[in-house]
């Protein structure tokens, strides 16, 4: 068998680098098919890295805190005492900030002179995400209490936090000097830096507004949320369902009606999906990710309303799986639970549309002809021009206000 | 087998120490001892002219050129040439090596590697001497090398003022290391400095290892019965190097040859010859050649000491960390 | 309990031990006729006479050495060094002899010997009588350094020492002579090593200190008690063997730690502790843990350059501040 490095993988959809979180193989293990490798920070959480060869661990290529890209080397598996020169040096190894390689194996005699030397600790690179300043008491209490430090601000030097910053009582009053810090970019706060701008730069966007009489919507939730509370039983949660969770389901049903704005750009074509899977933002702890609900259109508000919660909680703890983030045809963003009347998003790439959800709000609405109290929701779609032209984006807002406007058409079609 | 008596005992002795040390520069060369080896090749008469004048129960010191002295007192060959070795079966586990050879039972109190150093040690045993009133008596070996050093002079001071029982032996053999005494000592005869601490001292060309059992005896005896330290100088040569790495370069071969002409073994064994007979010595000398071979080949297989000796025998009890 | 100084309970533990063991003697330069230049043998020679309480000539590598050598033979010296200061001529025969002749030997032989003197600094002795030599001595193995800074801790630790199988340097405090404190009446009361001393207990902040400035950390301690913040005083007693569980219990307690000795900064008992407490107590830590001790010069005879180079209460205070983040 020949020593064979083993490259970066792939482990999430828009990864393109990743960061090592940690090693659970030190050079000398044995390796299995299928063993835990390393744990790898990408853009969207932190991911496993398993084994596809099996052998010894040769060399550890990438140390905790490299940053390696797609398909260069990490680590090198083989057989122990064999040389590895030839592939530690080949050109796809890490070169900043990779330091020298490992020893081959615990025979000193056996490795070659060139990576005889055991790798010293590498510093973290200064494109690594910002390493969270905490005194050694605090990272205990975090570890006891399951507190994220990366919420919390350090008062010590360099902005370490020390435990009287997690303390329950508030910080001082702000200093009327004004302050700034510079925080570093995490993986995902990178990612999201980059495919934004990109899209921004690169996709001719357009936007559309409507209004929606969002009462008889507020109506059906109303009564979907009593039935639920009634059907719960003793001693248990009833089932949630959201006005958010009803929308999702609009919209599903509106694209199956207005196919065209399912669709994205493909350099020569425009590609037409046959299933909406609904993008769904979720704001986290660090920026936000965008969990996929599959076939939305086939599947009920109850099923959409568990989905979604399930996503929602992977999301923010950081747990969900590449597969799950992968290959939307749809954004869906809603700030109206932070009180935001209407706003217009930015296409999440490659999709072709997105559709930015205010809060439902009280406003005077002209119902047959009078003016009475009413509830109003706005909705602004952003299309990707090459893919979605103005009537065709209209056409989909207006099947979705008939949607939310006759709400039963939600439950039913 | 019979242990000699008499003048054919201190003949074997000296003939042990002359063999054992030869076969120790063997091993040496073989990589079989480490660090320095210091012989004590031409100077045997000394260690087996002194401790035929002392009893069993009174103390040694001596310096790094410790395996006369260990030998002289009784220290087996096989236990001497196993710490040599860095065995277990050592006289001190393989803890000492050769500048620190100690065996408590026969009162050899050790070797020791500063220079001087070990000269306030032996007042020390002479003090407990007459704190306990046992009637033991010490005696120190050190070289002229040590005459410069506080040690010495602080050792007679004390030695003279509390009237110890202790016997101080220069064996002066002309070089400290490869430094001749003419350039190191301003006056060259160390027993010149007795009359400094007001205490009796003898001076003489070792030759015959009788004459040397006589006159270290005299002292001894003076320190015994009068409680008053002596201070004699032996006037001796070593044949060998300073040290195993020493190329000697600072002598003559002429000077070294002379000096090997009245070497005290050979003519030990002379007189021993006439005493006896030729086939009678030789029978002594095949023993001793049986002793020694017995010895490297029980050091050789002898088993390396482990690691858990080594902190019971920096603290008695728990480890001080 | 009987009141006494330390200085008193010194003598008194040694007549004890005396009275009890014959092997047990006395010799230093002044400690018989002059009375001890200390006064802590006074009266010793008329008890015990010129055969148990030695004047020896100003030749420490000679009486120390001579000590050493009877030791190996059975008997247990008390050693008396004028002041620690002047171990440094025999320095080889403790470090090169006292400390290596049970391992040299392969075990066969020990030294039960006891090395004590005042230790550090004093009141403007000038940079040649000021040092705090248990820096040099606790780092060999085979030696134990032991430093009270208590009247009952002085009785009981010497009396441990005397009866130790092992060489014991004994460190004492020439401006702690004169201390007063409460000392056990029970003959067979003795503090054993290892085991430092909650001098006073505390939540915020952890002063670890041994000696004389153990009582500047107990009046940094009054001090930061009228600023809100509770400190723990711990007095080592013992720096080898160290206390380490007593070291990762205060830490454990408090989070912060300042380390408080005489001497100077590079390495030493205060890097040891600082070690200890990084590698044992890593988690317990909410700041690095400063040192205070002598300013890293020779000490300086002038009065306010010496009271400059020497740990004070306003430094310990300055320290806290830095480890608790109050500035």
């Amino acid at each position: 068998m020949m020593a064979k490095l083993l490259d970066m993988p792939k482990l999430s959809p828009t990864m393109e680098e990743g960061q090592i979180a940690a090693w659970h193989k030190k050079v000398g293990d044995q390796v299995a098919v299928d063993d835990l490798l390393a744990e790898v920070e990408t853009d969207k959480a932190t991911m496993e890295f398993r084994a596809f060869d099996q052998g010894t661990l040769l060399a550890i290529l990438a140390p905790v805190g490299t940053v390696v890209k797609l398909g260069q080397g990490v680590a090198i598996v083989g057989v122990p005492g064999e040389d590895i020169s030839a592939v530690a040096t080949r050109r796809d190894v890490p070169a900043t900030p990779a330091p020298p390689p490992a020893p081959a194996a615990p025979s000193a005699a056996a490795a070659p002179a060139s990576v005889a030397a055991p790798a010293p600790p590498s510093p973290a690179p200064a494109s690594a995400p910002s390493r969270v300043r905490a005194s050694p008491y605090v990272r205990m209490l975090a570890r006891e209490r399951g507190l994220d430090l990366t919420l919390v601000t350090g008062t010590g030097p360099t902005g370490r936090i020390v435990a009287r910053d997690l303390a329950a009582s508030p910080p001082a009053a702000p200093s009327s000097v004004a302050s700034s810090r510079r925080v570093p970019l995490s993986m995902m706060r990178k990612t999201i830096a980059r495919r934004l701008t990109e899209s921004k730069q690169t996709v001719p966007h357009f936007y559309l507004k409507i209004d929606v009489d969002a009462g008889p919507l507020s109506a059906l939730r109303a009564q979907l949320v009593a039935d639920l509370t009634s059907a719960a039983k003793k001693g248990e949660e009833p089932e949630k369902v959201s006005v958010n969770d009803l929308l999702l389901r609009a919209v599903a049903v509106a694209l199956a009606r207005v196919p065209e704005c399912n669709a994205r750009f493909d350099g020569d074509a425009i590609v037409l999906h046959d299933r909406v899977d609904l993008s769904v933002a979720v704001a986290v702890a660090d920026g936000l990710v965008t969990p996929v609900v599959r076939d939305a259109a086939n599947k009920s508000v109850l099923e959409i309303a568990r989905e979604v919660r399930a996503l929602a909680a992977l999301a923010r703890s950081k747990k969900l799986a590449p597969e799950q983030m992968m290959d939307g045809t749809f954004s869906v963003s809603n700030l109206g639970m932070y009180g935001i009347d209407e706003f217009a998003a930015v296409i999440n790439p490659p999709e072709g549309a997105i559709l930015a959800v205010g809060r439902v709000r009280d406003e005077p609405v002209v119902r047959d002809g009078a003016v009475v109290a009413g509830k109003r929701l706005s909705l602004t779609l952003s299309c990707d021009h090459r893919v979605i032209d103005g009537a065709v984006g209209a056409s989909f807002l207006a099947e979705l206000r008939a949607t939310l406007e006759h709400p039963t058409r939600i439950l039913l079609s | 087998m019979t242990q000699p008596t008499g003048f054919a005992a201190l003949y074997r002795k000296m003939q042990l120490i002359r063999r054992v040390e030869e076969e120790c520069a063997r091993a040496y060369a073989q990589g079989k001892i480490g660090g320095f080896l210091h012989l004590y090749i031409g100077q045997e008469a000394i260690a087996v002219g002194a401790d035929a004048a002392l009893a069993p129960t009174d103390y040694a010191f001596t310096t790094y050129r410790d395996h006369g002295v260990a030998l002289a007192r009784g220290m087996s060959a096989r236990a001497l040439v196993a710490e040599l070795f860095g065995k277990a079966t050592g006289a001190c586990q393989g803890l000492g090596g050769s500048m620190h050879v100690f065996d408590a039972e026969r009162r050899m109190l050790g070797g020791y590697g500063i220079v001087g150093a070990h000269l306030p040690l032996a007042t020390g045993t002479a003090f407990a001497s007459k704190y306990r009133g046992d009637g033991g008596v010490t005696i120190c070996f050190f070289g002229e090398g040590s005459v410069p050093m506080g040690e010495f002079h602080e050792a007679l001071t004390l030695a003279s003022l509390w009237k110890l029982p202790i016997v101080f032996v220069c064996e002066n053999n002309g070089y400290a290391m490869g430094t001749p005494i003419e350039r190191v000592l301003p006056v060259h005869e160390v027993t010149s400095h007795a009359v400094s601490y007001g205490i009796p001292c003898d001076r003489f060309e070792v030759e015959c290892v009788r004459e040397v059992q006589t006159r270290i005896g005299a002292a001894i005896e003076r320190a015994r019965a009068e409680s008053v330290p002596t201070l004699v100088e032996c006037l001796t040569y070593r044949f060998r190097g300073h040290s195993m790495s020493d190329p000697g370069k600072y002598r003559t071969n002429e000077e070294v040859e002379a000096h090997k002409r009245k070497d005290p073994l050979v003519r030990a064994r002379a007189e021993l010859v006439a005493e006896l007979s030729e086939a009678a010595v030789a029978a002594l000398d095949a023993e001793v050649e049986a002793e020694v071979a017995d010895a490297v080949a029980f050091a050789d297989a002898s088993p390396e000491p482990t690691a858990d000796i080594l902190e019971p025998t920096t603290y008695k009890g728990p480890f001080a960390r | 309990m009987t009141k006494m100084r330390v200085r008193e309970a010194l003598r008194a533990a040694m007549i004890e031990e005396m009275d009890r063991d014959p092997s047990v003697f006395l010799l230093g330069e002044e400690v018989g006729h002059y009375q001890g230049a200390y006064k802590v043998t006074e009266g010793m020679l008329a008890k015990f006479g010129a055969t148990r309480v030695i004047d020896t000539p100003i030749a420490e590598s000679g009486f120390a050495g001579l000590a050493i050598g009877a030791a190996m033979v059975g008997l247990r010296p008390i050693v008396e060094f004028m002041t620690w200061n002047f171990s440094s001529v025999a320095f080889d025969q403790i470090v090169n002899s006292a400390a290596k002749i049970r391992q040299m030997s392969g075990g066969q032989l020990h030294v039960p010997i006891v090395f004590r003197a005042p230790n550090g600094s004093a009141r403007q002795v000038g940079s040649q009588h000021s040092h705090a030599m248990e820096h040099f001595y606790a780092h060999v193995p085979g030696l134990k350094c032991v430093a009270p800074a208590t009247p009952a801790d002085a009785y009981g630790m010497l009396k441990t020492a005397i009866r130790d199988d092992d060489p014991v340097l004994f460190f004492e405090s020439e401006t702690l002579y004169s201390l007063s404190g409460e000392v056990p009446d029970d003959p067979a009361f003795t503090v054993p090593f290892g085991q430092a001393r909650v001098a006073r207990e505390g939540a915020d902040v952890s002063l670890i200190s041994y000696s004389r400035v153990v009582h500047t950390c107990l009046e940094a301690a009054d001090a930061l008690a009228k600023q809100g913040i509770d400190a723990e005083v711990i007095d080592l007693r013992s720096l080898r063997p160290l206390d380490e569980a007593a070291l990762v219990a205060t830490v454990s307690r408090t989070h912060r730690a300042v380390v408080v000795h005489e001497g100077w900064p590079y390495g030493g008992v205060g890097a040891e502790i600082v070690d200890r407490v990084q590698r044992l107590a890593f988690d317990q830590l909410d700041a690095p843990v400063e040192r205070v001790c002598f300013l890293d010069v020779p000490m300086p005879y002038n009065a306010a350059l010496e009271r400059l180079v020497i740990p004070q209460v306003d430094r310990v205070l300055e320290a806290v501040k830095t480890v608790t983040y109050a500035r």
